[in-house]
């Protein structure tokens, strides 16, 4: 009795820091069209903790798949792709999924995503493991830096 | 003692007569450029900018036929994208929506025309959905590979279709925005990362000529 106490109290300890190294601030996702086959979300990835993590990918049970991809813009032409191997999240560090840049795509939407609406999303970062969020869909100006920003 | 103040005086005055000279020289040379740009003549890159544009014919999400023929009369920003782009697509229509809000009673003056460029998953009453979305009337245009091959050109556009995993795939395009006279012919772009006030000052330009 006593030592699964201690192997329990344990095995919490030890997970216990790993499930808070990593966290998403203001994480949201875009509103989506009618019958939309994808859609995109963003938040600020923080890694509290010493050593490096790495954003896998996740799942959401309003899509097929969710992917970390990125964005660039190169002599006007817009590529996006999948991040390769995780993106890395430097100890102590935050990397930003936002407009123009990294963000989680939702591929194979079963259902539009509704403004106001809340989607669960689990993100799978190879060393905290797996990390369960509720995902505020917002407007599809929501996050723009212009002082202006959608209101 | 007065003597070499009076020196140095005269040296400094002889110094800032240098700088105002180069000033005004390369001021001279920046305005002597201007009005060759503007007013076209040989400027090499006025002309690359009338090879934007030309003949093309799409459908829209009714099914109808619409030409840059049908377009003449008012001008337009032309957008490329896929329905399935899930951030530059939507935050560039968007803007273009709120941009036509700021120009307040202006804003009638131009029309917003989205082409897609992913014929295989976008059909026209798929485009019109997708366009439902944005608070404002967009005029969303697709076709035959063939057709499309043709406004493409016309633009000078960029598109690559790039398969990822698990069967899908994603499209590269320009993501520049064409504004175009009410006759059809090039007047600017707007870039992506170019932020809302010059954006919008493009676009008053645009309907007030």
């Amino acid at each position: 009795m006593k030592t699964r106490f201690i192997l329990a109290a344990a095995a919490f300890v030890a997970a216990a820091p790993a499930l808070a190294q990593v966290s998403v601030d203001g994480a949201w996702l875009r509103e989506t069209a009618p019958g939309a086959r994808t859609g995109a979300g963003y938040g600020l990835v923080v890694n509290a903790g010493s050593a490096e993590d790495r954003l896998l990918g996740g799942s959401t049970p309003v899509a097929a798949r969710l992917e970390v991809h990125s964005m660039t813009m190169d002599g006007g032409i817009m590529r996006m792709r999948p991040v390769t191997g995780g993106l890395a999240i430097p100890a102590g560090g935050r990397v930003a999924l936002k407009p123009g840049g990294y963000h989680l795509m939702l591929i194979g939407l079963k259902q539009p995503l509704r403004r106001g609406t809340m989607v669960p999303v689990t993100l799978d970062f190879a060393r905290a493991g797996l990390l369960k969020l509720s995902l505020r869909v917002e407007s599809i100006d929501h996050g723009r830096e212009s002082p202006h920003a959608g209101h | 003692m007065p003597a070499i103040d009076r020196g140095l005086r005269r040296l400094r005055l002889w110094l800032w007569a240098v700088v105002a000279l180069v000033a005004s020289a390369l001021a001279a040379a920046t305005l002597g450029l201007w009005p060759r740009g503007v007013d076209g003549g040989d400027d090499p890159a006025a002309d690359y900018a009338s090879t934007f544009g030309g003949p093309f014919s799409l459908v829209d999400p009714q099914g109808r036929r619409v030409t840059d023929a049908t377009l003449k009369g008012k001008p337009f920003a032309l957008f490329f994208g896929f329905t399935h782009c899930p951030d530059v697509c939507p935050t560039t229509l968007q803007s273009m929506a709120r941009l036509r809000r700021k120009l307040g009673a202006d804003g009638d003056r131009f029309n917003i025309v989205f082409v897609s460029v992913d014929p295989e998953r976008d059909t026209p009453a798929e485009i019109g959905t997708y366009l439902s979305m944005f608070d404002t009337p967009i005029i969303g245009l697709t076709g035959t590979p063939a057709e499309l091959a043709r406004i493409v050109e016309a633009y000078h556009v960029y598109y690559q279709r790039v398969p990822i995993e698990g069967g899908d795939y994603v499209v590269d395009h320009t993501a520049t925005v064409f504004l175009m006279d009410a006759q059809g012919r090039f007047f600017s772009t707007l870039a992506y990362e170019e932020g809302e006030t010059a954006r919008l000052a493009k676009l008053r330009r645009l309907v007030q000529r």
